[in-house]
């Protein structure tokens, strides 16, 4: 089968990249702005065909941990939510960490905090990429930046998870959960009928039973357990940190920006060579492991950095760590559902530049 | 007459019971007297008899009984505090033809987890759904649960239970009854050997049914907590006979239509 070209919106692509992906089930609860994904996946009633299961959850709590108990079977499961969900849901993410499963939630980010607004914001970035729930853990974060990139990161996500064992989250925002843009969707895959070893899928007399838990009461042991998690993390950080540049080889400047930031700061960039600065864009495309190596390097080279979030600051902190002070940076963001302009962004570098 | 010997009376003719093959030689966390033990010993030998080893994933809840995957020789999930339905929910929409069952106390399933038992069974997932209500916070040191009686005393009841100020015990069974999902809803006792059998024939029906797909099984066993209680074994059992049973009165609440 050939791959397909379609008009969607972020929310359906990952619903249609979901099912096309070979996921076995989805859990979720409905929250602006991402409902469609529920929706679509209602609508396309994918038990019928591929055998997903799809179901709308209670709450959120009930959703995640739905995932929890599909991934304690090695299904390919997922949920997704906006933030106050994805707080919601911080109880179970804990857990499937801390009993390395492999799962895959996506948050389409609104302003907050509280119940916030239902416009898009970047303001859920600490609680992604620091842990989020209790106890010492990460997720494994992708940012898409389009429409294709929700699709894509779907099935990437699903492979990242299966990889570590661990839980990988699409961060995106309202922006790119409600916009429409041109999607190459790929091929139906077949679910997978592989039995993990480790999964709790009833115990043939040819194993020793398979116990899910991330409970040790053991310090001593519990201890090892964190040390392996930490191991876990530092792999991801040697091979899974993805970022795209533009126009960093001269630059003198460089936006560090992510989702729909990154999209803006594109334009910014254009507009800012145009008046003869040189400016330069690194779009983190994982979020957890932060391009810290990258960003350290060019620091040496540049004159500053400008951080472009719609969020009172969050992602510049793993900058300044990245760059270890070599070189300015600073932060420009919107809040509360606004996005900043194109042109608001290259006033703020200027200003930025004046220091 | 030739003294008896403790090899003369240990042979295979004499064996009258035993303990089940599928319960595992771990020793037991639980405090002496206390029903999960038995619960768990009733529930390895309805699996064992039913040959449901290699099909059943069981999922323990926070409590007392957060262990039971090291006592009995199946696979098994550990849930977060009152989530087991939400796990089972999925493992059995995902593999249909497994055996799935939960395992919770009266904290895990009618407090913290309320929402989960009453949209587990509204839904009416194939699933068995034990619940061990033994009126009190056993595992955290005996404080209050949705399930103290009126007037019982317990760490955070202190002056035994206002139900002016803390409503009256929740009767679950009796709640999820009412919900069309349920196909059988019986409550239970392990305190004594009638009871024991009786629990094992309630089990063995809701293997059944799950085998059969039609709906949430949902059995109450009316248990104790001896150090919860501060009382002796024999005492908590007393206890539980004069003033948990006349309010847990024990027996099939609903039964599906043959
Ligand atoms: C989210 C969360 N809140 C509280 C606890 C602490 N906790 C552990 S067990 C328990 C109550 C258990 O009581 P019950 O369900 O009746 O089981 P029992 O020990 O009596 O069998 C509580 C409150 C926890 N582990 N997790
Ligand atoms: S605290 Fe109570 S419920 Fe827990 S093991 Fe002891 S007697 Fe049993
Ligand atoms: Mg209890």
């Amino acid at each position: 089968m050939e791959k397909e070209l379609r008009l969607m919106k972020g929310n359906e692509a990952v619903a249609e990249a979901a099912i096309r992906a070979g996921a076995d089930g989805y859990f979720g609860y409905p929250i602006t702005p991402q409902s469609e994904i529920l929706e679509y996946l209602m609508e396309a009633n994918p038990q019928a065909t591929t055998g997903m299961v799809v179901l709308q959850a209670e709450s959120e709590v009930a959703a995640i941990n739905m995932v929890y108990g599909g991934a304690s079977c090695g299904k390919k499961v997922m949920t997704s939510s906006s933030s106050p969900g994805i707080s919601l849901k911080q109880e179970g993410i804990t857990y499937i960490a801390g009993a390395e499963l492999p799962c895959l939630i996506v948050n389409v980010v609104r302003g907050g905090p509280g119940l916030g607004t239902i416009q898009p914001a970047q303001s859920d970035y600490f609680q992604a990429t620091k842990g989020g729930g209790h106890g010492d853990y990460h997720l494994l974060v992708l940012a898409p930046a389009s429409v294709q990139e929700m699709a894509d990161f779907v099935e990437l996500g699903f492979d990242l998870a299966f990889k570590y064992r661990n839980p990988v989250m699409i961060l995106s925002d309202g922006a790119i959960g409600q916009m429409m843009e041109k999607v190459w969707l790929k091929p139906q895959k077949k679910r997978s009928e592989e039995i993990l070893p480790w999964a709790t899928t009833g115990k043939p007399a040819t194993r020793e039973r398979n116990i899910i838990t991330s409970l040790d009461l053991d310090p001593g042991r519990q201890e090892h357990f964190n040390l392996k998690l930490i191991a876990k993390y530092r792999e991801m950080e040697e091979k899974e940190v993805r970022f795209e540049e533009f126009m960093t080889d001269d630059a003198e400047y460089i936006f560090v920006a992510y989702g729909t930031s990154a999209r803006l700061c594109q334009k910014a960039l254009q507009l800012a060579r145009a008046e003869g600065i040189k400016a330069g864009l690194l779009r983190p495309i994982t979020l957890f492991p932060f391009p810290k190596k990258r960003l350290n390097e060019l620091a040496a080279s540049v004159k500053g950095m400008l951080a472009v979030e719609m969020s009172a600051g969050q992602m510049v902190e793993d900058v300044m760590l990245s760059v270890c002070g070599k070189t300015r940076v600073s932060h420009y963001g919107r809040m509360g559902g606004m996005i900043p302009t194109p042109e608001e962004v290259l006033e703020n570098l200027k200003s930025f530049i004046k220091g | 007459m030739a003294e008896i010997t403790f090899n003369d009376i240990i042979k295979p003719e004499n064996l009258a019971y035993k303990k089940s093959r599928l319960m595992t030689d771990n020793i037991l966390s639980y405090c002496p007297g206390c029903g999960h033990g038995t619960a768990h010993q009733v529930l390895a030998e309805v699996l064992e008899e039913e040959n449901l080893q290699e099909r059943t994933i069981g999922i323990t809840p926070v409590g007392c009984s957060v262990l039971m995957y090291n006592y009995i020789d199946v696979d098994f999930q550990e849930a977060a505090h009152g989530r087991a339905p939400a796990l089972a929910t999925a493992v059995k929409r995902l593999m249909p033809d497994k055996f799935v069952f939960t395992y919770q106390g009266d904290g895990d399933l009618a407090a913290i987890g309320t929402a989960e038992t009453i949209h587990t069974c509204n839904r009416g997932e194939n699933i068995l759904m034990l619940f061990i209500n033994n009126g009190i916070y056993g595992m955290t040191g005996g404080q209050m649960a949705p399930t103290t009686l009126p007037g019982m005393k317990s760490s955070t009841s202190p002056y035994g239970r206002d139900v002016s100020m803390m409503g009256s015990p929740i009767k679950m069974a009796d709640i999820v009854a009412m919900l069309p999902g349920t196909c059988y809803v019986t409550r239970q006792s392990v305190n004594t050997a009638g009871g024991v059998r009786k629990l094992k024939r309630a089990l063995k029906k809701a293997v059944q049914y799950q085998n059969e797909k039609r709906g949430t099984c949902f059995i109450e066993v009316v248990s104790n907590c001896p150090s919860g209680w501060k009382m002796t074994p024999v005492e908590s059992n007393k206890w539980m006979e004069e003033h948990m049973f006349p309010f847990y009165p024990l027996g099939d609440i609903k039964v599906p239509a043959e």
